[in-house]
C-alpha cells in the first residue's frame, strides 16, 4: 500500500476537521496520553448516563494525521455505546475506521493512541464504580 | 549519477564505495539516509575490524598473558589512543563508556553525587539533549540542587546575556551542548567553559554532534567534562567516551563496582585501579571500542577539516533548494558556518512523522519527532520537528530527493 493510500482523502478530512473536539464542561472521565516516540497527545473527555452510556464524549490532541484522525474517527463511534461497550474494542476496529491502511509497527502505535486513552479513561472509571451494584455483572 | 557533488574536499562516490549499506534498496528506491544525526553508516573498514577481532584475537583485555589476550589489549588500548588524539585529549583522560549518556550519567554519580551539597546549583541549556538534562535532573533531586536553564535566542544561539546572569550565581555546573542535535548551532564551546570555569564551575561538555562533524580539540576548549558516542561517527552502537580532566577523574568516586576497576579488594573495602580503568567495570566493550578506533582511522584519512567543508556544501545546497518550497521551516541560525550539517523543519500542516512515512516509501530516511529535546521543542512551540542530517557519504543527489520527497507530500496533503 503507498502512503497516497494511507492518506485518503477521509483521514486528511479528519486530521483538519476533527469530529469532537473540544473540552466538555461537565465530564465523569477525563483520560490523557502521549506517544513517548513521538510526542502525539490526546486528551479524551466522556459525560456518562445514568444507564452507564457514553452520553457525550470530546477529545483535544496534537499530533500526526493518523493519531488526530483516529482518535476523532473513533469519538463518533463511541458516542452513544454502553462503557462496557469499550472493553470489546479491538485493535482491527480502528484499523477499520482507517481503511486498513498498511502501517508499520512505529505507525501503528500514531493509530492506536486514541484507543488507548478511551480505554484508560472507561476502564478506570469501571474500576472506581466496580461496587456500585449495577456493575455486579460486570 | 548526475549532479553528484564537486568537491575538492574529497570524491564522495569513492567515499560512498565505502559503505555497503549504500548499495540497498528501500521500497525498490535508493536508499537515501539523512539520519546521520540519529546514528550513522559504517563504513567496510569499521566492519571489518569487528569481524577481525572476533575472527582473530577475540580475548578479554588486561588479564590475560597469552597471545591472543595481549594482542586484544594492545588493540584496545591503541584504539583508545587514536579516540583521545582524534579530539585532542589524553589517552589516560579518555574513559570508555556506552555514549554520550551514560557519560553524562557516569559524571552525575562518580564526580555529582560525591560534589553536589543542598543549595547548589546546576546549569543546563534549553538546546540540550535529553542525555544532557535528565542526570543533572536526577542530580538535582537526590543532593537538594537546583537546576536552570540557559535561555535561547529567537534566532537560536544560547542567550549570553542569560548565561552571564546564571554564573552570578555560582554554579557548580554548566553542562551545555557543542552543537544543537536540532538547531545545529554550533557553541562557542571554549568561550563557555572558561566563562564557567571563571565563576568556579565545573564543565559538561555534550560532544555527540560536534565530534562526528568538524574539528574538535579538546587542548584548547579546555572542557572538564567532554562526551560523545560512536555510533554517530561512523563507529559501532554500543561504544563511547568521556574525556575528562585527570585531577577530576582521580578525585572522584567509581561509578560501578566489579572487576578491573579495583586495585585491591579487602573484607570491607577496596582500592581503586588508575584512570581511567577506575570508571571501565567488568569485561568492557573491546570488539566496539576497536571498531571505534577504524572509524577515527577513517574520518582522519578524510580529514575533519573537509568533513566540514563537505557539510557545509551541503548545507547551502539544502538550504537554497528548500527555501524554494512554499510552506517550509527552517530552525535554526541563518548562517552556515555557525551551524552544523543538518536542517530541521516543518512543512505546512504536514506533521513530520507523517512526513517521514510519505519520505520513506522514496527511499529517504529522516527522523521526525522530538529529537529528545523536549525543552527546545517548547521553545520553538512545535510538538515535533523534521530533520535531515548529513555525513561524509551524502550528495546533492540526496538532498533533491529529500526535496522531491517533500514536494509528494505536498501533494498528497494538497498544501
Amino acid at each position: 500500500m503507498s502512503s497516497a493510500d494511507i492518506y485518503r482523502e477521509l483521514i486528511l478530512d479528519y486530521y483538519r476537521n476533527p469530529r469532537n473536539f473540544g473540552k466538555l464542561e461537565k465530564f465523569d472521565i477525563d483520560s490523557h496520553d502521549t506517544n513517548p516516540l513521538c510526542g502525539d497527545e490526546i486528551e479524551m473527555q466522556i459525560r456518562v448516563d445514568g444507564q452507564n452510556r457514553i452520553e457525550e464524549i470530546k477529545f483535544t490532541g496534537k499530533g500526526c494525521a493518523i493519531s488526530q484522525a483516529s482518535a476523532s474517527m473513533l469519538t463518533e463511534l463511541a458516542k452513544g455505546k454502553p462503557l462496557e461497550w469499550v472493553r470489546q474494542v479491538v485493535k482491527e476496529d480502528v484499523f477499520k475506521l482507517l481503511g486498513n491502511p498498511d502501517l508499520g509497527p512505529s505507525r501503528v502505535k500514531c493509530a492506536l493512541l486514541g484507543m488507548k486513552v478511551l480505554k484508560t479513561g472507561v476502564y478506570g472509571y469501571l474500576g472506581a464504580h466496580y461496587d456500585e451494584p449495577d456493575d455486579r455483572s460486570g | 549519477m548526475t549532479g553528484l557533488l564537486q568537491t575538492e574536499a574529497f570524491d564522495v562516490e569513492k567515499v560512498r564505495a565505502d559503505f555497503p549499506i549504500l548499495k540497498r534498496k528501500v521500497h525498490g528506491k535508493r536508499l537515501v539516509y539523512l539520519d546521520n544525526a540519529a546514528t550513522t553508516q559504517k563504513p567496510q573498514a569499521v566492519i571489518d575490524a569487528l569481524v577481525d577481532y572476533y575472527s582473530r584475537y577475540n580475548s578479554n583485555v588486561h588479564r590475560s598473558v597469552h597471545t591472543l589476550g595481549e594482542e586484544a589489549t594492545a588493540a584496545y588500548e591503541a584504539s583508545r589512543e587514536r579516540v583521545a588524539k582524534f579530539v585532542g585529549g589524553e589517552p589516560r583522560e579518555a574513559v570508555f563508556v556506552r555514549g554520550t549518556t551514560e557519560a553524562t550519567n557516569l559524571v552525575r554519580y562518580a564526580w555529582g553525587e560525591k560534589h553536589i551539597a543542598k543549595g547548589d546549583l546546576l546549569v543546563s541549556t534549553r538546546m540540550e539533549h535529553h542525555s544532557n538534562i535528565v542526570p543533572w535532573q536526577l542530580l538535582a533531586r537526590s543532593r537538594g540542587a537546583t537546576l536552570k536553564f540557559v535561555e535561547l535566542t529567537p534566532d537560536g544561539h544560547l542567550d549570553m546575556g542569560s548565561l552571564e546572569e546564571l554564573l552570578r550565581e555560582s554554579p557548580r555546573l554548566v553542562a551545555f551542548t557543542h552543537c544543537s542535535n536540532v538547531l545545529g548551532t554550533i557553541n562557542d564551546a571554549t568561550a563557555i567553559c572558561a566563562k564557567a570555569h571563571a565563576a568556579g564551575a565545573v564543565t559538561v561538555v555534550d560532544g555527540a554532534q560536534s565530534v562526528p562533524h568538524f574539528p574538535v580539540d579538546l587542548a584548547s576548549i579546555g572542557a572538564d567534562f567532554y562526551a560523545f558516542s560512536g555510533h554517530k561517527m561512523l563507529g559501532p552502537t554500543g561504544i563511547g567516551v568521556l574525556m575528562g580532566k585527570k585531577q577530576l577523574l582521580q578525585d572522584m568516586d567509581p561509578f560501578e563496582g566489579g572487576g578491573e576497576m579495583i586495585r585491591e579488594v579487602f573484607d570491607d573495602h577496596s582500592t581503586w585501579n588508575d584512570v581511567p580503568y577506575k570508571f571501565e567495570a567488568g569485561t568492557v566493550n573491546i570488539a566496539d571500542a576497536i571498531g571505534l578506533g577504524a572509524a577515527v582511522d577513517y574520518l582522519t584519512a578524510l580529514g575533519m577539516d573537509n568533513v566540514r567543508k563537505h557539510e557545509v556544501r551541503l548545507l547551502d545546497y539544502a538550504r537554497d533548494v528548500l527555501s524554494g518550497v512554499k510552506g517550509l521551516q527552517v530552525y535554526g541560525p541563518e548562517d552556515s558556518q555557525q551551524r552544523s550539517g543538518l536542517v530541521a523543519f516543518n512543512y505546512a500542516d504536514v506533521h513530520p512523522h507523517d512526513l517521514a512515512t510519505i519520505l520513506d516509501e522514496e527511499g529517504v530516511a529522516i527522523r521526525s519527532g522530538h529529537h529528545c529535546a523536549q525543552l527546545l521543542m517548547r521553545c520553538l512551540d512545535v510538538p515535533a520537528t523534521s530533520r535531515a542530517s548529513f555525513h561524509v557519504y551524502n550528495s546533492y543527489d540526496d538532498i533533491d530527493a529529500l526535496k522531491q520527497g517533500i514536494m509528494k507530500a505536498g501533494a498528497i496533503f494538497k498544501v
